[in-house]
């Protein structure tokens, strides 16, 4: 079910500014891997409201990504848009973290 | 994952090691590190961990084609290049080769926010990647734990590091892993425990402001190793190891000779000189020639082609050609067609187990028949005396299983007993001890010479005078006499003395044999004078008696006649035997008898 492709569809607004550029990456349906994309998946949904667009990255399909990307911890999600680039590991179940690691808060 | 124990592993199979190539440390472990498995490489900053690390790669790769994968947690590439460049690798061109990658990960706490459970299998990936990218089969990992500063679950970090120690032996990576030192723990973070192979720790103490680097395998499971704290010295070549306590008395003794450079010296050696391979102590007080003797020693090697490593630790190359040359040596043609090496390095330079590994690193790099070291006392300045001893037995055994002939020089305190404590405590070691010790007397100060022992042959047991001249040294036999034992001018005028008793002796013989012969002609004079006395006695002797005898006729006549006329019976005549007086045998070659013997 897993694909290294947009999550959800770029749904540009000009309602708040500017638009999240993330991407997250797993290696391949492990509980953690799921819980993140589910997790990413309500975040995104509840508190960007459109204005984001997702990337899922999966290393165990593509590992020499993670010597590129310089990914330690597995799931990662960076921030590449707006910057500064940021990186939030974990499975993203701790809401609040994930919110200050994006800095949802500010907006 | 279970582990072969020793006492489980059958016979045949061995441990498989793979060398480090790393000097030294394959001799120590006896044939490299666990093949296939990870090795803690623990120490104190500034040890030396990340140079043994990159090191046993770049030897992996150029020394064992095996291509290697350095994770660097701490150092950026370009950093890492620079630094081993003065070690003469080349990391960029391994890397261009396709033979080494050399990955920076960059950890930053304050980069990263954790929101849930994670792991580290990005970390796996990026090390899968590298591996199987050039094939490697060597990984060194820089140090792992910058992980722990990086992450603050260290529950987790211990299972994920548990994890990537059984992916690499499951993928059969050499690898070397190196981590901070603790306290009172081999690793600041306990990884001793997941490392159950081979244990190395590095060390780097500084005693009276001198360092010293030094290694000790700790742990090494499944194989014999050296269990010494071994130094180790980090220069333009890499990292050197000095195992060398391991060796042991089994080297061959050579039966050759080879001369001592001073005739002379030779001659007090059944003619021959010193035994190839010995170890020979010239120890003596200050400017007693100990250096021109050694200097002497090197040149008779380099006249026979071979090659002598000098190590001055009190004179500078120059001074020493200088000085030598108001001998009449010329070292300079030697040095220039590079027979003779001097090697001239204050003792305080280094600490005393770095001379050692210097010494080690120059023998290997110049192959020389004969080292000189002069003088070895200069290095007990550095240190204990039983470290300066362990530090020649190991320097000894050493030469010897080298096969090269060492001498040493000593400096004694002259005043006291002559044998010093230093040489007392080396000579067990020392297979031929020359003393040069200077003699004081009659207000002069001479050098004496002589060799106190020398192992397996028939040395001489005679004090020399040692002299130093324009023509080099000369030792002379000294005036031993009922007043002891002369030198210098004191010889000089005993033997001027001797001389003149000697002429005076000789005169003494003449007059002697002048006045006998003289009594001898007075003794035959006497003898004539007697001769012809006697002979005069008896003429006259004779006559008497014939005068008595014809008196007697006579008479008896008359009386014969008046008994005719007296008509008597016929009586018996009257027989007188004439008197023997001939003189005694008295030769005068008896007298002279003595003479012709």
């Amino acid at each position: 079910m897993m694909e290294d492709a947009t999550m959800e569809p770029a749904r540009e607004t000009s309602a708040g500014g500017e638009t999240f550029l993330l991407k997250l990456y797993v290696a391949g349906q492990t509980p953690k891997s799921m819980a993140a994309i589910e997790n990413l998946d309500r975040i995104c949904t509840e508190h960007l409201q459109g204005r984001y667009r997702v990337e899922v990255i999966d290393l165990a399909r593509n590992p020499k990504l993670a010597r590129t990307d310089k990914i330690l911890a597995i799931p990662t999600l960076v921030r590449n848009l707006p910057t500064p680039i940021s990186r939030i590991i974990g499975d993203l179940s701790d809401v609040e973290q994930v919110l200050v690691g994006l800095n949802f808060r500010k907006l | 994952m279970p582990h072969p124990t020793f006492n489980m592993t059958p016979p045949d199979v061995q441990l498989e090691k793979a060398l480090t190539g790393i000097e030294g440390l394959d001799e120590i472990t006896s044939g490299g590190l666990p093949k296939g498995r990870p090795t803690l490489i623990c120490g104190s900053a500034g040890c030396g961990k990340t140079m043994f690390a990159i090191e046993f790669l770049v030897r992996g790769i150029l020394e064992h084609g095996e291509p290697g994968v350095f994770i660097a947690f701490e150092e950026s590439p370009e950093d890492l290049a620079k630094n081993v460049a003065s070690l003469g690798f080349n990391l960029k061109e391994l890397e261009e080769q396709g033979k080494l990658i050399v990955e920076y990960i960059h950890i930053d706490k304050s980069d990263i926010a954790v929101a849930g459970d994670f792991d580290l299998e990005g970390l796996f990936l990026v090390l899968q990647s590298c591996v199987e990218s050039i094939g490697a089969k060597r990984v060194s990992i820089d140090t792992l734990e910058a992980l722990f500063s990086g992450f603050d679950n260290h529950a987790l970090l211990r299972q994920e590091i548990r994890r990537l120690f059984r992916w690499l032996k499951d993928r059969d990576l050499t690898t070397v892993i190196t981590a901070e030192r603790g306290d009172g723990a081999l690793t600041r973070q306990g990884l001793e425990e997941y490392v159950s192979d081979c244990v190395i720790v590095l060390d780097h103490r500084i005693i009276d402001q001198v360092s010293t680097r030094r290694l000790r395998v700790v742990k090494y499971r499944g194989s014999v190793h050296g269990t010494n704290e071994y130094p180790f010295l980090i220069d333009d070549g890499g990292i050197s190891v000095l195992p060398i306590s391991s060796l042991g008395l089994d080297h061959p003794a050579s039966k050759e000779r080879i001369s001592t450079g001073v005739p002379r010296l030779d001659i007090m050696m059944e003619g021959k000189g010193y035994y190839r391979g010995s170890s020979v102590l010239v120890s003596g007080t200050a400017g007693s020639g100990k250096t021109s003797l050694a200097n002497f020693f090197a040149d008779a090697t380099c006249r026979r082609g071979e090659k002598c490593l000098y190590m001055a630790f009190e004179e500078s190359p120059s001074q020493i050609k200088r000085n030598m040359e108001s001998l009449g040596l010329n070292q300079e043609q030697w040095t220039s067609k590079g027979l003779l090496t001097y090697y001239a390095s204050r003792p305080s330079l280094h600490g005393l187990e770095m001379h050692l590994v210097k010494i080690h690193k120059m023998v290997k790099e110049i192959r020389p028949q004969v080292i000189v070291i002069d003088p070895i006392t200069n290095l007990t300045s550095l240190a204990t005396m039983s470290e300066v001893n362990a530090m020649l037995v190991r320097l000894i055994d050493f030469l010897k299983a080298e096969g090269i002939t060492a001498l040493f020089t000593s400096l004694t305190s002259g005043t006291q007993s002559i044998l010093e404590a230093t040489d007392v405590g080396v000579s067990s070691l020392i297979d031929t001890w020359l003393l040069v010790r200077d003699i004081e007397s009659s207000g002069e100060r001479n050098r004496g010479m002589y060799v106190i022992k020398s192992r397996g042959m028939a040395h001489s047991n005679q004090i020399r005078e040692f002299r130093l001249s324009s023509e080099g040294i000369d030792l002379r036999d000294v005036y031993v006499g009922p007043s002891g034992m002369l030198t210098g001018s004191a010889r000089l005028t005993m033997e001027a003395e001797e001389r003149a008793a000697a002429v005076t002796a000789e005169q003494e013989i003449e007059n002697t044999k002048i006045r006998l012969e003289r009594k001898r002609q007075a003794l035959e004079a006497q003898w004539a004078v007697m001769q012809a006395e006697f002979a005069n006695e008896e003429e006259e002797a004779a006559r008497f008696i014939s005068q008595k005898k014809s008196v007697q006729g006579h008479l008896m006549e008359d009386r014969n006649e008046m008994a005719r006329q007296r008509k008597s019976d016929d009586a018996e005549p009257l027989n007188v035997k004439p008197l023997n007086l001939h003189p005694p045998t008295l030769k005068p070659s008896a007298v002279n008898g003595r003479k012709g013997e």
